[in-house]
């Protein structure tokens, strides 16, 4: 049978997410209660959760996770990292044996800082550098797979029900302003550690609910600018479209929302003049990158959080705020098991993007 | 009040109308059988000299001539529309005689014929506008014709 | 001597035909006569090209056409055809003419691939009840995002085409079709939101009104260029080969070359309209940036310029050579694309199939990641909804049609173009004949066919569950190829059926 990478699998799921607007740190324990309400939204196939803010020790450096299929897998990536970064601390990821949770990976921790020599002679910029690396790492060592690479941030998944993922990789014992979860629900897979989600690539982490109909006209358009869909998943080209509207084009979020859930035409009519010139111009420019078919996702960024549901809202989507605290996930339980008195509670529109930041700005 | 246009500008000259005017009239639901081996006298004409054609057929003409000279009333206009009772024609010719336009003329049974836009027969509506090729007869209401627009 | 049989016949049901001699009157080519004497019709089948003009009026349906099964001993290799041609040919001399797109039996890939439905994991969408989009815009995509002093986004977007659905009428020259059907093409592309294409013709004055929905058109013989006709339509398009005969050029004679087409096309009356194979100012690719840079000094940076190719063996370079041009759509023609008239033995053996073509130069520009500087159009038989999703699946932008217009016109496709007697009164600049084609008529059927694809594109988008066209361009994990072989599948970049 095929794993992921060799084979595209759509796949079912559920999602949940809390930010702290004042950067209060909370543990995994929240995420894990939140997440483990919406268990028959997952088939055991796959969970994982990304936390921000947790790594405040090492904040200047890439924390990077890594399967490892076999040593020698792990061998050749260290040779590889060891030419191109700074290796500030390495470890084991601390997980505890669950009889849920079987056939792990070898799961490595490395702090890194690119080497100024090798950077310098890139001639990139410092995060376009550690992109690119891990892509190589992902595309050509075989049995190497770095599924977190983002500072002061980490991914956490594996096969298995996503409340047992959490207790596997022992959350309660990380305290972040930003969790993020994904219980998966994949169609035709024995499941894979690395086809989990959350997807994540430098700072940004995506978790998604939907299986998206323009996936390929999404994979070739972003693969002309460097990246390499090697999971043909929804989540990994999503990730990448935001990684390269964001970061590379320089739009803003709610810019990048318009260009992935692009409004209607008819609704382009309608709005305010100048509005409807920048968004038309959006789509006109960026039409290939519009994602069609039913998505929900939360993306994590470097202090903030995003909320985006596709332009015709089929998927589940429910946010919730409590003082400074906010809460999305694909069922309303999931919130209320966390925060039964929500100050307000409700479904943003087909296509609006709801975005929180730890300063309260836009991003 | 719809009336029945023509247009030389589109007019192929096929005579097409007054095959299907003369099945239209014929009370036969086969064109083959109704005319087959017969010299048709349809109602719609197509006039051609030097290269210009169009089919003319009777105007319906607001103050129309022929059923004023009528001798017997058995041409009569009811809403426009010019209508003929066979019943009560005696086959004087003077409304041939007056019709401006030549669209009046014997039927077989000697009794006088003219277009009442299929309006009483079979098909309903004139069959000389839905069958013509090329829309060079249409049957509208408007003083301005599309095809002379 | 005669040592050819009629190809067709003609088959007179004595039991319907009413002598009506609509058939004698509507025949060009004088096929039909009425016998006074016997009171009955006669054919002159040789004169036949089967394009059932008399067919289609016969009121009482007594005619038909078919095949003589007058044959030579069968022979796989020397066909009837092969026979015929060279008798053709030893009588005349001359190098043999055809019309219209090969009618040979190449693979026609389209017809390979199938399209896929959302089942169970995803929704399919109903046009009937959600918005369902497909307007399209043709041009350079290339992003240099820049902000206003208020942070907000400045439209810097390169002049664009927009369509209401990918589809456009492609170059037939005023000329080669009629004025009526002209008219025909000029006022459907406007009530369509659409574009229709001059041809290498020039533009009737007439039609100058049509400007915004019309595509024009400079070739190699330059007719009917000039500064007002370059600027009257939405965008320039130069004509640097055509499907049916790659690395030919035009002939249109000088019996065609009357009145108004004289006047439009610049050149006197009665004189032969010669295209030169190539542009004599364009012997590479160097020299194409240059046109296309004169063309839009001309226009002022306004209207994008559109580069038409033939699909030849190496189209993915050139295609790569004209997006590094400076043109901002490419348009490619397959071999299976019309014509007015070309050498049959061009027609029928030079190029390549579209659905190839289109496959490679998508592939080729984004392995180049030069996609984004131009759009690809696509023509060359695109014959339904069907090929049209399939096209913008490849890749294509939008797709070019022809012949399909045509016969939404009324042609039958007898491929005798060439003679200029079209019965249709869409090939033809006879007066009597050029009259058969009432524009209020045929714009209305050309609206019909568009309209009808557009619901059926709808359709089909929905069933896959994309509800805008640009996330079904380049999507071709929506195809599947059947009876495809590996090479052929890896060329057209898709899975077989059953992967």
């Amino acid at each position: 049978m095929q794993k992921e990478g060799q084979v595209r699998i759509p796949s079912g799921c559920a999602i949940a997410g809390i930010f702290s607007r004042t950067g209060t740190r909370m543990d995994g324990s929240g995420i894990i209660r939140s997440i483990s309400t919406m268990h028959d939204r997952s088939n055991g196939l796959g969970g994982g959760f990304a936390g921000y803010g947790i790594y405040p020790e090492s904040k200047d450096y890439y924390a990077l996770h890594i399967f490892y299929n076999n040593s020698s897998a792990k061998a050749e990536c260290e040779s590889f990292l060891d030419r191109h970064f700074d290796i500030i601390n390495l470890s084991k990821i601390p997980t505890r044996k669950i009889p849920a949770i079987t056939d792990e990976p070898l799961i490595w921790r490395y702090f890194v800082t690119p080497l100024p020599t090798r950077l310098q002679a890139s001639q990139l910029d410092e995060r376009e550098f550690v992109a690119r690396s891990l892509f190589r790492v992902n595309t050509r060592i075989e049995g190497a797979h770095v599924f977190s690479s983002g500072k002061n941030m980490g991914v956490f998944k594996a096969v298995g029900f996503p409340e047992d993922v959490g207790a596997f990789y022992r959350l309660e014992e990380y305290e972040g302003h930003c969790w993020t979860a994904h219980g998966r629900y994949p169609t035709n897979t024995p499941g894979w550690w690395g086809g989990a989600h959350p997807f994540a690539m430098l700072d940004y982490s995506v978790v998604h609910n939907g299986e998206i109909s323009s996936y390929d006209a999404n994979r070739r358009y972003i693969e002309m600018f460097g990246y390499k869909c090697t999971l043909l998943t929804d989540t990994e080209v999503i990730t990448y479209i935001i990684d390269y509207l964001h970061r590379k084009v320089g739009l803003t979020l709610r810019e990048v929302a318009r260009v992935i859930a692009a409004p209607f035409w008819s609704s382009i009519a309608g709005l305010p003049e100048e509005e409807q010139a920048w968004v038309s111009y959006l789509r006109k420019s960026f039409g290939s990158l519009l994602v069609t078919g039913p998505f929900s996702i939360l993306l994590g960024f470097d202090r903030g959080m995003m909320v985006l549901g596709d332009r015709l809202k089929l998927r589940s989507m429910v946010v919730a705020e409590k003082g400074s605290m906010v809460y999305a996930a694909s069922e309303e339980c999931a919130i209320r098991v966390l925060e039964p008195n929500v100050d307000r509670i409700w479904a943003p529109g087909a296509g609006e993007p709801v975005i929180v930041t730890l300063d309260g700005g836009d991003a | 009040m719809k009336r029945i246009y023509v247009s030389e500008k589109w007019c192929l000259g096929c005579h097409l109308c007054e095959y299907y005017c003369a099945f239209a009239n014929s009370g036969s639901d086969d064109m083959a059988k109704a005319l087959m081996n017969r010299r048709i006298n349809p109602r719609i004409q197509v006039e051609e000299r030097g290269g210009i054609s169009f089919a003319v057929s009777c105007r319906h003409c607001e103050e129309p001539l022929c059923v004023k000279s009528c001798i017997t009333g058995a041409l009569s206009s009811e809403g426009g529309l010019i209508t003929i009772d066979k019943n009560r024609c005696v086959a004087c010719h003077t409304c041939v005689l007056v019709c401006p336009y030549g669209t009046i003329m014997p039927s077989d049974d000697g009794m006088m014929q003219k277009c009442e836009l299929c309006l009483k027969n079979t098909i309903g509506e004139p069959a000389c506008v839905k069958y013509c090729p090329n829309r060079a007869i249409i049957y509208e209401d408007s003083d301005v014709p599309a095809a002379a627009r | 001597m005669q040592m050819l049989y009629p190809e067709y016949e003609v088959v007179r049901n004595p039991q319907r035909c009413i002598t009506c001699r609509v058939c004698e009157r509507q025949c060009a080519n004088e096929v039909h006569v009425y016998d006074e004497e016997l009171d009955t019709m006669r054919s002159y089948e040789e004169h036949c090209v089967a394009c059932h003009r008399c067919v289609s009026l016969c009121p009482t349906k007594a005619l038909k056409i078919v095949k003589t099964d007058h044959t030579f001993r069968t022979n796989a290799n020397w066909t009837g055809e092969v026979i015929g041609e060279i008798y053709r040919q030893a009588e005349s001399g001359g190098v043999l003419l055809s019309s219209m797109g090969t009618p040979k039996d190449y693979p026609v890939y389209f017809d390979k691939m199938l399209i896929n439905a959302s089942q169970v994991t995803n929704p399919s969408i109903d046009p009937l009840r959600e918005p369902m989009e497909t307007r399209t815009f043709l041009g350079r995509k290339t992003v240099r995002v820049e902000r206003g002093p208020d942070g907000r986004l400045i439209d810097n977007t390169a002049p664009q085409l927009t369509l209401s659905v990918p589809v456009m009428f492609s170059a037939m020259s005023y000329g080669s079709i009629s004025y009526n059907a002209h008219e025909s093409l000029a006022r459907a592309a406007r009530e369509l939101g659409i574009f229709y294409n001059t041809g290498e013709g020039g533009l009737h004055s007439d039609f100058y009104q049509y400007g915004a929905n019309t595509i024009i058109q400079v070739a190699s013989g330059r007719f009917g260029v000039h500064k007002d006709y370059l600027n009257a339509g939405a965008a320039v398009e130069i004509k640097m080969g055509q499907g049916a005969k790659p690395g030919i050029g035009g002939h249109l004679p000088g019996e065609k070359i009357v009145g108004d087409i004289a006047k439009t096309r610049m050149i006197p009356e009665g004189s032969d309209a010669i295209s030169p194979a190539p542009h004599h100012d364009i012997y590479s690719i160097e020299d194409l940036r240059q046109l296309v840079y004169s063309l839009k000094e001309a226009t002022e940076y306004k209207k994008p310029v559109i580069v038409k190719i033939a699909a030849v063996h190496n189209v993915p370079a050139i295609a790569s050579g004209i997006a590094r041009s400076g043109a901002d759509i490419i348009a490619i023609d397959g071999f299976r694309g019309g014509t007015g008239a070309a050498p049959t033995r061009i027609r029928d053996n030079v190029g390549i199939p579209i659905e190839l073509a289109l496959a490679s130069v998508d592939q080729r520009l984004r392995d180049e990641g030069i996609r984004n500087d131009v759009s690809i159009v696509v023509g060359g038989s695109i014959r339904n909804s069907a090929d049209i999703v399939k096209a913008v699946a490849l890749g294509a932008d939008a797709v070019y049609v022809a012949t399909s217009a045509l016969l939404a016109l009324g042609c039958h496709l007898c491929r005798t173009c060439q003679l200029g007697k079209c019965n249709w009164g869409i090939a033809t600049q006879r007066p009597v004949l050029v009259k058969r084609l009432n524009p209020d008529v045929g714009f209305k059927r050309l609206v019909n066919l568009v309209t009808a694809w557009r619901h059926e594109i709808m359709e089909m988008m929905g069933g896959m569950g994309i509800n805008s066209i640009e996330a079904l361009r380049g999507n071709r994990l929506m195809l599947r190829g059947v009876g495809l072989n590996e090479k052929e599948l890896s060329i057209l970049g898709i899975q077989h059926a059953g992967e």
